[in-house]
Formats: C-alpha cells, sequence, structure tokens
C-alpha cells in the first residue's frame, strides 16, 4: 500500500510530456497525493482526539466519566473556577510549585551546562577526555533509578538543613540539578565548538578576561542551544513523577505532576471534569513553548546522536 | 540531516556583531610590552561577588559542620570540610585552576546527586533497609523498650510541666529525692541547677525552655500524651510519662533488655536474642518490632531469584519489559516512517497543517496522557466502550493481555510524532542522485525503498533506536498513569502485574501503599536494570558500528 508514496517522481516524468492543463481527474488526484490527505487525516484524527476530549470534559460542568462523553453538548467554566476553589486540590499552589521547580532548574542547568561545555571546549587540561568520557558514562545510570538512595540522602540532609530536606522545592531543584551535566553539556559542547576560537583570542588579546570572554560574548553566540536546552530541561523536570513523588512529601510543596495523579487516582469517575480541566490548563503553556519552538527542540533531542 | 547543523548557521548572523577579529588583534600584536593590567568596573563587581559567594558557602558549611556534631555525622562532616576547602582553593587560585572554575558548580550536584546517589544504591541492596529496618541497633532497642510500657505498681509521682525547646516537647518535673530534673524523648532527665518554683514547689521554668500554657497544652494533647521520657541512658530504668500535663509517673517496659546478653526478655520469661538478620527473635521464631539496618550480602539478589513471591513474577516482568521496550520502538518507528514517507511529496497541499496536529501528542505531557487515555479507555465508562462501541464492556485495562496491547497503543499514540520528526529529517537529508540511480537500474517504487532507503535512514537514525529502547525500557510515567502495572498477578502477594515493566516494580515495592516497603530489595533491583541497559547498549552501539563501518 505504501509503494506509490515512495515514486514521488513517477508522475512528474508523465506531465511533461503534456504541456496543456489537463482537465482534472479525481482518479489521477487520488493516486497521486489524494490518498496520502486521506492517510493524514485518519492521522490527525487520532493524534488530535484524545486532546479534544479532555477539552470537552474540562468544559463538561459537574462531569463525571461517564458524563464527559457527549462532547461539547455544554460549555461551561466552571470546572476552571473549582479547580483553584477547592482547599483540599490546591491546583494553583501546584501550578507555581511546578513553574518555579521548572524554570529554576531550566535556568540553572542552561548556566552549569554552558560554563562545564565552555571548560570542555575551550580550555585544555588533564583529564578534559577523561572527563568528558566519564560525563557519558554516567548517563548510563539515569537518576530516576537511585530514587530510593535520593530519598534516604534529603531525609539525611534534612536532618541537619530542613529548608532542602524531603519535601521542600529547593530540595527537589537541587536534585534535578544532579543532571544538569551529561547530556546537556554533550549538546553544548558540540555547539560551542562551532563558534570560532578566534573570537576568543581577539578578545583576550583586547584585554577580556576568561569570565568576560564567558559571560559577554560566548553566552550570546551560543544563544540558540541554551534555549534549546532550557526548554528540554524546562519540558522534562514538569513532567518528571517518579522523583517529585518520592521527594515531595508535603502536598504544599507537590507539582502538578504529583499532585494531579494523586487527586485523579482518588476517585477517578467522580474527579473526572475537574482533573481535565487542570490537564488542560497545564499542558496548554507547555505545548504553545513546544509548538512555537519545535524546530529547535527536535533539532537538540536528535543532535545528541545523530551526526 | 540534524537541525543542529542548521541552527548553527543561525548564529552566523550574529557574529558580526562580536569585535571583529582581524583588525584588533592585528594591532595589538604591533604593540610588543603589554599594557599594564587595569582593573575595571567589570572586574571589581566579579572579584566582590566571588567573595560574597565564597564567604557565604564557607559560612553555610561551617553551620551544617556545627549541626552535624550534634548528630554524630563524622563522615559526612569530612566531606564537608574536604568540599568546601576544595571549591575555596580553586576558586581562590589562579592559573591551571581555570577549568575547575567553570567545572565545579555542575560537577559539585553531579557527584552528590547522580554519582552518590547510584553508589549509595548499590550500598543500600547489599543492606535490608526498609520498613522496619530503618535505624541503628540502639534506636531498635530504645523503641522496642518504649512500646509497651505499663505503669511501675507503686511508682512515685512526679509534679511537672510541659516545656519546650526547638520545637520538642519535654518534661520539667521534680524527683522523689527532690532534684528538679528536665528530659525529652531523645534526651533522659538531667537535674537542672536553676530551676523557677511555684508557691507550691512544683517547678514551672528553667533556663532555656519555654514553658506551655494550658491552651498549648491542649492544643497540642496528642503529642504531650505520647512524650516519654527516659530515666537515664538504660532504657530498662523506665520512662516518665503523664496523661494531665501536671502529675507524671514512672512507666516500664514489659519486655526489658539486658545489655549484658544482649537479649530481650519478656514478662512470660521468653528470652528474645540478636538473630543476625537485623532483628531480635525468641526461639520458637517470634520476632520483635522494629529491627535495625544491617548490610546482608547478596540477600536481596538471592531473594529476588529464588524467593517464589518474587522470581517467577520477576521473570515475566522482565520478558514483558524487553518486549514493550522493542515493541514500542518497532511500533513508533513503523509508524513514524509510514507517515513521513506518506507526508514527504513535493506538491502536496496542507503538509506544514498536518505536520503541526500529528506532532500535538508529542507536546502534550506524558504523564497527563496516560491518566487522558486511562479516562478513556475505562471499560465502564469510557469513552471508547460507551460510545464508539455503544456500550460493550471491553475490558481494556482489566484484561491482562488486552492491557498489555493497551498500553502499547497508547505509547504508539505517544510516541510516533518523535519517530515522525527524526524520521522526516532523515528522508530530507538522503541524496537523491541514489534513487535516481536505482531507477535507471529498473527499480520499482518497493525496491528503492527497501534496498536503499531504509538502510540509510537505519544507519542515521540507529543511536535514536536505542536510545528510544533504553527510554521505553524505563517508561515509568505511561505505565504507571494507565495501568499501575495493573491487573495484578494473583500468585504473589506483592503488587506486581501484567503490565509492569521492572522500573514501576521497583517504584511499588520501595514505595508502594500496600505492603512494607523494601529498600534493600528494590536497590538491588535497580542495580538489575541497570545492567540490562548498560549491555543491550552496549551490544548495539557495536552493532550499529559495524553497521556504519559496512556502509
Amino acid at each position: 500500500m505504501s509503494a506509490p508514496a515512495l515514486s514521488p517522481r513517477r508522475t512528474p516524468s508523465a506531465t511533461p510530456t503534456a504541456p496543456q492543463k489537463r482537465p482534472f481527474s479525481l482518479r489521477r488526484w487520488f493516486r497521486d497525493t489524494g490518498w496520502r490527505h486521506l492517510v493524514a487525516l485518519v492521522l490527525v484524527v487520532f493524534a488530535v482526539f484524545p486532546l479534544l476530549y479532555v477539552l470537552s470534559a474540562s468544559l463538561n460542568p459537574g462531569g463525571s466519566l461517564v458524563g464527559s462523553n457527549s462532547l461539547f453538548t455544554t460549555i461551561d467554566f466552571s470546572n476552571y473556577v473549582d479547580l483553584f476553589g477547592n482547599p483540599s486540590q490546591p491546583y494553583g499552589q501546584w501550578f507555581v510549585n511546578t513553574l518555579v521547580i521548572g524554570l529554576t532548574t531550566a535556568v540553572l542547568t542552561v548556566f552549569m551546562g554552558a560554563m562545564a561545555a565552555y571548560a570542555f571546549s575551550r580550555m585544555r587540561f588533564t583529564g578534559r577526555r577523561m572527563g568528558l568520557l566519564s560525563l557519558m558514562l554516567v548517563q548510563m545510570f539515569p537518576q530516576f533509578l537511585a530514587f530510593v538512595s535520593i530519598f534516604l540522602l534529603l531525609s539525611s540532609i534534612g536532618d541537619v538543613f530542613p529548608a532542602i530536606g524531603l519535601g521542600t522545592r529547593l530540595g527537589m531543584i537541587m536534585v534535578y540539578l544532579g543532571g544538569a551535566l551529561g547530556v546537556n553539556t554533550y549538546l553544548m559542547y558540540g555547539y560551542f565548538s562551532t563558534v570560532p576560537v578566534s573570537i576568543d583570542e581577539a578578545a583576550k588579546i583586547d584585554g577580556a578576561g576568561h569570565a568576560r570572554i564567558f559571560f559577554t560574548m560566548i553566552l550570546r553566540l551560543v544563544a540558540p542551544i541554551l534555549a534549546v536546552v532550557g526548554l528540554l530541561s524546562f519540558i522534562a523536570t514538569t513532567g518528571e513523577y517518579v522523583i517529585a513523588s518520592v521527594v515531595l512529601t508535603d502536598p504544599s510543596t507537590q507539582t502538578l505532576a504529583v499532585g494531579l495523579y494523586q487527586y485523579v487516582s482518588q476517585a477517578f469517575s467522580n474527579n473526572w471534569a475537574i482533573f481535565s480541566a487542570g490537564a488542560v490548563l497545564a499542558a496548554v503553556p507547555v505545548m504553545v513553548v513546544f509548538l512555537l519552538l519545535q524546530k529547535y527542540i527536535v533539532g537538540g533531542l536528535t543532535a545528541g546522536s545523530v551526526k | 540531516m540534524s537541525q543542529h547543523e542548521t541552527t548553527a548557521t543561525d548564529v552566523a548572523p550574529s557574529r558580526p556583531g562580536a569585535p571583529a577579529p582581524g583588525p584588533a588583534s592585528a594591532s595589538d600584536r604591533g604593540r610588543r610590552p603589554r599594557p599594564p593590567r587595569r582593573i575595571e568596573s567589570g572586574t571589581m563587581v566579579a572579584l566582590v561577588t566571588k567573595i560574597v559567594l565564597l564567604g557565604l558557602l564557607d559560612a553555610v558549611a561551617a553551620f551544617a559542620i556545627v549541626v552535624m556534631v550534634g548528630l554524630d555525622m563524622w563522615l559526612p562532616i569530612v566531606a564537608t570540610v574536604v568540599a568546601t576547602g576544595l571549591i575555596n582553593w580553586i576558586y581562590l587560585g589562579r592559573g591551571t585552576r581555570l577549568p575547575g572554575k567553570y567545572l565545579v558548580p555542575g560537577v559539585a550536584f553531579l557527584l552528590v546527586f547522580q554519582v552518590f546517589v547510584v553508589l549509595y544504591s548499590g550500598y543500600v541492596a547489599f543492606t535490608n533497609y526498609g520498613d522496619g529496618h530503618n535505624g541503628s541497633k540502639d534506636d531498635a532497642i530504645a523503641a522496642i523498650s518504649r512500646a509497651g510500657l505499663d505503669r511501675v505498681p507503686d511508682s512515685p509521682s512526679y509534679p511537672v510541666s510541659v516545656v519546650e525547646k526547638d520545637g520538642e516537647l519535654g518534661l520539667l518535673g521534680q524527683a522523689p529525692d527532690g532534684d528538679v530534673v528536665v528530659g525529652t524523648s531523645d534526651e533522659p532527665l538531667t537535674v537542672v541547677d536553676d530551676p523557677t518554683l511555684n508557691s507550691l514547689g512544683v517547678p514551672t521554668g528553667a533556663p532555656g525552655w519555654t514553658t506551655l500554657s494550658l491552651s498549648d497544652v491542649l492544643g497540642r494533647q496528642g503529642e504531650v500524651v505520647d512524650l516519654t521520657v527516659p530515666l537515664s541512658e538504660d532504657p530498662g530504668d523506665g520512662f516518665l510519662r503523664t496523661d494531665d500535663a501536671s502529675t507524671a509517673y514512672v512507666y516500664r517496659s514489659a519486655i526489658v533488655y539486658d545489655e549484658a546478653t544482649d537479649t530481650f526478655t519478656d514478662g512470660d520469661g521468653v528470652v528474645y536474642t540478636d538473630d543476625g538478620e537485623g532483628e531480635f527473635a525468641s526461639a520458637d521464631g517470634q520476632v520483635l518490632r522494629p529491627g535495625w539496618k544491617i548490610t546482608v550480602g547478596f540477600e536481596n539478589f538471592e531473594r529476588a531469584f529464588s524467593d517464589p513471591q518474587i522470581s517467577g513474577p520477576l521473570l515475566r516482568v522482565t520478558v514483558w519489559t524487553f518486549a514493550f521496550a522493542i515493541l514500542s520502538v518497532a511500533t513508533t518507528f513503523a509508524l513514524g516512517l509510514f507517515l513521513a514517507t506518506v507526508l514527504n511529496h513535493p506538491r502536496m497541499r496542507g503538509v506544514k497543517v498536518y505536520r503541526v496536529l500529528v506532532i500535538l501528542p508529542y507536546a502534550f505531557p506524558a504523564f497527563l496522557s496516560g491518566l487522558v487515555w486511562a479516562g478513556l479507555m475505562n471499560p465502564e465508562f469510557g469513552f471508547i466502550n460507551q460510545v464508539l462501541l455503544g456500550g460493550a464492556e471491553v475490558p481494556w485495562l482489566t484484561d491482562p493481555w488486552l492491557a498489555r496491547f493497551s498500553v502499547l497503543f497508547v505509547n504508539l499514540w505517544l510516541g510516533y510524532p518523535y519517530m515522525f520528526l527524526v524520521c522526516t529529517g532523515a528522508l530530507q537529508s538522503l541524496p537523491g542522485e541514489l534513487e535516481e540511480a536505482a531507477r535507471v537500474d529498473g527499480a520499482g517504487p518497493w525496491t528503492v525503498f527497501r534496498s536503499i532507503k531504509l538502510p540509510l535512514l537505519l544507519v542515521s537514525t540507529a543511536p535514536l533506536l536505542i536510545a528510544s529502547f533504553a527510554f521505553n525500557f524505563n517508561n515509568f510515567n505511561v505505565i504507571y498513569m494507565l495501568t499501575r502495572g495493573w491487573p495484578r498477578f494473583d500468585d504473589t502477594t506483592l503488587d506486581i502485574g501484567s503490565t509492569d515493566l521492572l522500573i514501576t516494580m521497583v517504584y511499588k515495592i520501595a514505595f508502594g501503599s500496600g505492603g512494607a516497603r523494601d529498600f534493600g530489595l528494590a536497590s538491588a533491583l535497580s542495580i538489575l536494570i541497570f545492567l540490562l541497559v548498560a549491555a543491550v547498549s552496549v551490544v548495539a552501539f557495536r552493532r550499529t558500528k559495524s553497521l556504519e563501518e559496512i556502509n
């Protein structure tokens, strides 16, 4: 079935012999691109339907799971109002926590990753190759596999500094920063190396120190990769569940992933409409940013491994 | 093909903004003697910032050391001292320490929250750490002694006040011998030198302690009643407790610890000895709770393979994890590639719109997708059964095999947009000459695809496919949000089910709602996961390298 799809050049080779515009033939159109539209439409329905379903459920007042099955029959924003009105499910607090944790982690990840990439790409020191290699190796053991010891470590840290122990946003951010190097450094290292060293040298001769070169010149030149890494980090952090559910034991510090999951799993059917409203609000900002910057994000995702 | 290269060229236009390298370097090279170093405002700011930050770090470290001395955490103290010293040494120096200045912040977090925690997992895997085995042996002895306290008959009464220090409650009272004593749950009674007494001679205050007012006591009644203050370091001497916040009595546990023989003896004369597994047990197998943490060697690993409660389910979960990861990669890649080929047509209209719409699932947060699909697939009320299938009760998430299918289906929904993006990029970067040459040689479209495009695509996307395998191997969110690993196996009491991946199984063993939390076993299993993923990745990368060389 996919065979014709692979011959985009067959029809062009047939048409040039007939310079005058041929009458429109539905059959030829279908064989050429029409069926492609059909396939694409089917997949668009597959892709978009669940999203429309959540949107409809979120607009259905007082709806349970059953009530959500009639799509877009009523449009009402009461679920969104309830979302913020009920202290037992502090959605506003979760939203703020997610933003605070996500943004802080993203900014610091970018900063620390850029510093490391600068050192690796611009300086020659003993252990440089080893350093790059061990960064790669460390990534083999994903951080979240160690969630048990992260829990134990934070609970002992909490004995000394309650402000960064279990159940605190700061502690959570620190854990996420443990993953700041690694893949990000690789991405940035590759990009930093595309900025010519002659720029650094010229600045050095003009009397600029390493810090000035880094902060005022290099960081500006590599801004696109900084944006990519920041976004990837933000998206990964806001959707992370395993470590967040273990570390954020205090309901007032939980993120959307932890809070919404616990809320909807308490009473799956009854909480459905309010959960949907929460899901829509949580997803819209991420989706907008993702779609606007899609080109860069995808580039970042694939650049690490595809040469 | 990679976006990376195209974004790299995006930088080019901004380069002229940077100091022009040519002329500047030429004119500077002309001046032989280097211009004297000027301290510019920027350098001053940097210096001040550096000193302030270092000072803050040192202050925090000093504070931490003071607290840790109080908690007897000697190893962390050494680590803190060494780390702080090293950081100061790096930032206060010049020359060869320069790379360190840029690497320290990231590496510090990496070492603590990635390398250390991984090594610590390795340690925990060899212990019996978990519910019932949380603390040290001394903690366990204290806890056992404290449980089952009974008032000692005819014990003297202590007139007391409830006091507080640093948020911790304590009892301030007058001992029968006239001494005024104070203590908390953690600190045995000590004599107070300079107490305040009321007209009846009852102590009401002591230096350094705040006395709780009546209303405070009522507000924290639960805490006050639970307060048990040991009389001395030896838990056998008994504890002070109060019911009314004004009079306390001596309570002693029915079960008594004997330090000389390291045994507990209860009221009936049954002796509990340390059985070497981190707990006190009697001769007939009765165990006292809690136990304490000890290293158990390879016991957790042995249990994983020999305990019938674990080994059977573990094997099934492992097989399913591999099946899930492989099938997920295969299905998402197939659909993504198919869609990419369909939309990769020079004269097709509206491709941009289609592209945006079909990648929407990828932009939707993954943890939400699982939950949304759990609603859609709900057997009783879900949209699929109620509307699409007209009220059928297909057990999408409750039948073992259907649940496995559903999980794969939802993961296909989540994952194909990524493969679509990757394949579109790879397809567009394939050189057109190859296809034309093959066509001239008489190859049909299918042959061109199978013998030319697909192999080339596989070479360029192989690393991504391996990464995708590793990702799906640990794809926690989809499974946990959609099915929680259920339907449960019926041959084990552990909360493990047909759609569980290794990672969700480990999570539930460590932090599951039902049953005891077993950190030791969970860590042992997470090390197994690591070994499996590492082995597969190494083999796969070797294979793809040989693949690249052939081409």
